[in-house]
């Protein structure tokens, strides 16, 4: 704990603290520009430079370690002018453009400008211009306005884990550059954007959009996969104009990936507006609320208790799916599922659907078995915290599935499901170095999980967990890693199969064979609908994706940008995501259709407002009430042991930019998906 | 004047055989053995004893420099780099010592690579010497095949390697931390000190740093003693040193001469005098491009040692002698030592990068007087800007030239100006 004098107040810090972190802790504003906490050090923009006693020149306070009995100042004379020297350098080559510039009223630049700068320029020359760079459809570049930070080439390196991004040439002409102008194969690319101190990178789908001072902010949650990644949304009007990530230390850090943040141009396009009725030519009409319940009705009055069915989607908040489960047990119907995929996990022991390690667990992990995963793609800022542990302890990975490149280097089992069966009994290499870990962990994806042989892999991985060091008072490392983000929150509420209730599989059976005439669809869209043709769909969501191409009767819901709604990470961490805008046209909230829907059948629903509902709900599921927190799920026995089948094991999902109704929808996330197509064609080429 | 029966680099002319046989019978790897036998630290005391300052320009003491490195060799092994990326301009001793004496090299690397518990040096040679290199690679094979490297070393018991790596021309690889880098397969790129390569350096291994110079000359001085060496020049500068003497001389050369020694004798004695006398001189850089120059009067009694030349504002830096007669054009000399720094800038950090064009373009427009008078004092003061500000010295380099330039002949830099301007004035 060195003790450092800071403009002469007296600071105690950490060890391996900087003189820059010494400095803020004392109170004082060191200004920055390639300095940032969760990359490596740079020291090159100089602009930290302070004064330290005996030193004959100013130090970068940025790259300093903090020593005993330091003496700083920040405030002297000399630094004054160093900053000040700095600042000018920074600004001869860098172009007056800021009225035109997407970076103005957030920029690094600007803002320590307006505190270092002078007010005329001394540079009579001319200025460098520097030509653009292609990085993808994601991200503008007016390379001019570089001033080499080279924060977004650590970023790319270190975290993302892609080593596209560099700078070269040398001196005045250096330039960062992506390989060859190829597209950022990386899923967190975008984080450069808000890395970058200038408006050398910026938001492409955002060009020219909107000023940062006319947009209303909202903190919200990101559902695009499940991590619950922290999201602020900024709107104008009631659009949505773009996502930035909002900081968690025990979550995202301060990443997003590319989907939550661009995905949400889609929730401009093929938004259902008004209620649909399947007229007798077969097509969908518009209709009125009206006119679109008393066809529910109707049919519901026709129809048997048990042959009524609802799945609820990937993307539902808590509360809509909280009111149709309460609807359906009104009617009677035992068959609700909310696992579209038909993953075999079980409701009855949180545990064991739950990513119990929690996501800062990660980082203690000295041994990881990934299977049935492709977390790069699932949850792409976790998975950036598996490559930190890596890149920290050199932990030793495994991973049985698909083969992919994860960002870091993995034992790769191949993809035989058999190799569980050694790995459970201790027989496999990996699995006697699990045995010897301190803090052993295994993820499963849902590859695994939605095989028929589901329970089969479960029991094994208790096996797994039972054998090794995986479960105990401190530590449990056993996880499940969803990448449906209302996924959690529906098996925690029991959005399953009640007794003798069929699940996704069986309802879709049922419906093909006429045991089941009646669907509820609530933003279910990842189906075979093809084989719900005989039944009477209704389909409660916000886009006209596959769900509502089969539907009966559409039913316009909010997106989750338009509603306040609870949605549970796979950690099982509730989070509340708020609303940004509200739903087009006569869309309405979900809870909302489904107690409006409940009088008309004369059912209804005993909450009249959502903190009625919420409190009814949290009644019955306590977790619910401890927002932003995880309570450690309790260990228990799961899984069923049963032959496994021979086929492979696969990813959760097979590619990264088009696995929603939202993200289907967006132009953005197209671009991006033939973008790497495109590259990927162009490297096999070479 | 320097006696015959001091010098250390008796074939720094190439007169005799550059080979093994002819650098043994100079007196090269006689009974390296006995040197090594005398252990790390004893060798490392000589050194210190001996007063030597590192010869790259920065003059630090070497035998200091080596005790910094670990007295136990950890999980990580030590390194020995020898920086023979002589790229200075003005500069040119590492080369000839190279062609001439590479066993002197050689044998000091196994000698100070002992010193500081190294089983392994690499010598990065500058990307241009390519005759150099391939004359320095036959040398290390020579040795090895004497038996004077690789397992058991001389016959020392103590396992060494050398090892040859070509630079790809780029000055600041010449940079000791931008070397490492450089050797590691990365950007030459200087990092940030701390740490220091001693404690993390090639390979995130102990490691140490010379110049081909300070590594040539320590056998000699082992087998001399220290104190024969601090008996030679001055006090704190001690020794003989390479003297480069180039530009308008009437012989230029490379000369070894004591420390200390008058600037005027030097050129006199050695390099035939100024070209049209002395008289005729108007300025000398006196320690490669990076050092300020000193105009006639201050030449007329300066001495040739670190610490009279830090005291007149300048440095002794390589020893390289830049020599400009009247017929010079001082600023555009200058201008083009500032576009050198501004083509030889790595880029990474602000003040080199922004300044070092900033500062070759207002040199450029004063060559030819396109500037107005106060756009000095905004020269001047660009240049402390960019002075002290940088992670390297390569800033500090390309500061002081123009410094020393603004200081010495500001009258010159004026009256271009106003020359200029009444030009232009006629002409409206």
């Amino acid at each position: 704990m060195p003790k450092l004098t800071v403009d002469g107040i007296e600071v105690d810090v950490e060890d391996g603290a900087t003189v820059l972190q010494a400095c803020e802790e004392a109170g004082a504003e060191i200004p920055r520009f390639c300095y940032h906490e969760r990359l490596s050090i740079a020291g090159n923009c100089r602009m930290c430079l302070v004064d330290m006693e005996r030193a004959p020149k100013p130090i970068a306070s940025c790259a300093m370690p903090a020593g005993e009995g330091m003496v700083i100042s920040t405030k002297s004379e000399r630094v004054k002018k160093a900053r000040e020297g700095v600042m000018e350098f920074l600004l001869v080559n860098h172009p007056l453009d800021c009225p035109i510039c997407d970076q103005g009223g957030e920029c690094d630049l600007q803002d320590q400008a307006m505190g270092y700068g002078h007010d005329a320029s001394r540079y009579a020359e001319n200025k460098r211009a520097v030509s653009e760079k292609y990085m993808g459809p994601l991200i503008k570049t007016v390379m001019t306005r570089c001033i080499h930070c080279t924060r977004c080439v650590r970023f790319s390196t270190e975290v993302a884990g892609v080593t596209d991004l560099g700078a070269i040439g040398r001196g005045e002409n250096v330039e960062i550059t992506t390989y060859l102008e190829k597209t950022i194969a990386s899923e967190l690319s975008a984080n450069v954007i808000d890395l970058c101190p200038v408006g050398a990178l910026t938001s492409r789908p955002y060009a020219f959009v909107a000023r940062p001072w006319e947009l209303n902010k909202v903190e919200s949650i990101d559902v695009m996969d499940a991590m619950g990644a922290n999201i602020r949304i900024d709107a104008r009007g009631n659009q949505v104009m773009r996502v930035l990530p909002r900081l968690n230390e025990d979550i995202n850090e301060e990443w997003i990936s590319d989907k939550a943040r661009y995905a949400i141009d889609g929730l401009r396009r093929q938004r259902l507006d008004k209620p649909y009725l399947r007229g007798k030519d077969g097509r969908l009409h518009p209709a009125s609320w009206d006119d679109a319940f008393t066809a529910i009705a109707a049919r519901l009055k026709k129809t048997k208790a048990d042959k009524m069915a609802a799945i609820a989607g990937d993307q539902i908040d808590g509360e809509a799916m909280f009111a149709l489960k309460s609807l359906f047990d009104k009617l009677g119907s035992p068959h609700m599922d909310c696992r579209q995929d038909g993953a075999k996990l079980s409701a009855k022991t949180r545990a064991s659907y739950l990513f119990n390690t929690t996501i800062a667990g990660i980082d203690e992990a000295d041994a990881i078995l990934i299977i049935g995963s492709n977390p790069r793609i699932e949850a792409p800022v976790m998975n950036a915290r598996i490559r930190r542990n890596y890149l920290h302890g050199r932990t030793p990975i495994a991973h049985l599935g698909t083969a992919a490149d994860l960002t870091y280097p993995v034992e790769h089992l191949g993809d035989d499901i058999s190799v569980l069966e050694q790995l459970a009994a201790g027989k496999h290499t990996f699995a006697k170095l699990m045995k010897k870990a301190k803090k052993p962990m295994v993820i499963i994806g849902m590859g695994a999980l939605r095989r028929a042989d589901g329970q089969a892999v479960m029991a094994l991985m208790h096996q797994l967990a039972e054998t090794t060091n995986m479960v105990n008072k401190d530590w449990n490392g056993f996880n499940v890693l969803h990448h449906a983000a209302a996924r959690v929150a529906g098996l925690d509420m029991g959005f399953v199969p009640g007794k003798g209730g069929k699940d996704v599989a069986g309802i879709l059976d049922g419906a093909a064979k006429g045991a089941i005439d009646f669907v509820w669809l609530l933003g279910a869209d990842e189906l075979d609908t093809s084989r719900l043709e005989q039944a009477f769909v209704v389909y409660q969501g916000h886009h006209g994706d596959k769900g509502a191409q089969c539907a009966d009767v559409v039913l316009p819901g909010a997106a989750w940008a338009e509603k306040d709604g609870l949605y549970v990470n796979f950690e099982g961490r509730p989070q509340m995501a708020r609303r940004a805008a509200f739903p087009p046209g006569d869309a309405r909230e979900d809870w909302a259709i489904i107690r409006a829907f409940s009088e008309r059948i004369n059912k209804t629903l005993s909450f009249d407002s959502l903190a009625e509902l919420r409190e009814e709900m949290v009644a019955g599921v306590p977790v619910f009430a401890n927002l932003d927190e995880v309570v450690p799920a309790k260990w228990g026995k799961f899984g069923k042991s049963g032959k496994l089948k021979g086929e492979p094991v696969e990813a959760g999902l097979a590619t990264f930019y088009m696995t929603c109704a939202i993200s289907r929808a967006s132009e953005t996330m197209a671009e991006c998906y033939s973008a790497t197509k495109a590259d990927k064609s162009v490297m096999a080429a070479e | 004047m320097l006696a015959d029966k001091d010098r250390i680099f008796t074939n720094i002319y190439g007169w005799g055989d550059a080979g093994l046989k002819g650098a043994q019978a100079r007196g090269d790897w006689d009974n390296t053995k006995a040197i090594l036998a005398r252990g790390h630290d004893d060798i490392v005391e000589e050194m210190k004893t001996s007063g030597l300052r590192g010869r790259g320009g920065a003059g630090f003491p070497t035998g200091l420099k080596w005790s910094f490195m670990p007295k136990e060799v950890g999980a990580r092994p030590h390194y020995l780099v020898v920086n023979a990326d002589e790229s200075e301009p003005g500069t040119c001793k590492d080369r000839d010592i190279i062609r001439h004496e590479p066993h002197k090299l050689i044998e000091g690397c196994l000698v100070a690579g002992f010193a500081m518990r190294a089983h392994a040096a690499y010598i990065y040679i500058r990307g241009e010497f390519f005759n150099e290199g391939k004359v320095l690679q036959a040398a290390i094979d020579e040795a090895y095949d004497a038996g004077l490297l690789g397992k058991n070393a001389a016959g020392s018991g103590w396992d060494f390697d050398v090892y040859l790596q070509r630079g790809a021309g780029a000055y600041i690889c010449g940079e000791e931390t931008a070397l490492i880098e450089s050797l590691e397969g990365k950007k030459g790129q200087p990092r940030l000190k701390p740490p220091f390569p001693a404690g993390v350096g090639l390979y995130g291994c102990p490691t140490t740093v010379n110049n081909v110079e300070s590594i040539a000359v320590a056998p000699t001085i082992l087998r001399r003693g220290g104190a024969w060496f601090a008996g030679l020049g001055k006090e704190n500068n001690t020794g003989t040193k390479l003297f480069c003497i180039s530009g308008h001389v009437n012989k230029p050369c490379n000369v070894e001469e004591e420390m200390g020694i008058p600037l005027k004798e030097l050129i006199e004695k050695h390099a035939g005098g100024v070209r049209g006398g002395w008289d005729n001189l108007l300025a000398i850089i006196p320690g490669g491009s990076s050092t300020p120059l000193m105009p006639k009067e201050v030449c007329e009694t300066m001495t040739m040692d670190f610490d009279a030349l830090r005291e007149a504002g300048t440095g002794l830096g390589t020893a390289g002698i830049i020599v400009m007669d009247k017929s010079t054009d001082i600023v555009r000399a200058i201008a083009r030592l500032s576009y050198f720094y501004k083509h030889e800038s790595c880029g990474q950090c602000t003040p080199c990068r922004e300044g070092t064009g900033w500062m070759w373009r207002m040199m450029d427009r004063m060559v030819r007087g396109e500037a107005e008078i106060h756009e000095i004092e905004t020269l001047e003061q660009v240049t402390r800007q960019v002075e002290g500000h940088t992670i390297c010295a390569l800033g500090d380099a390309a500061a002081w030239p123009i410094q020393g330039l603004i200081k010495h002949f500001r009258p010159e830099i004026e009256r271009r100006i106003m020359a200029h301007q009444a030009v232009t004035n006629a002409a409206e």
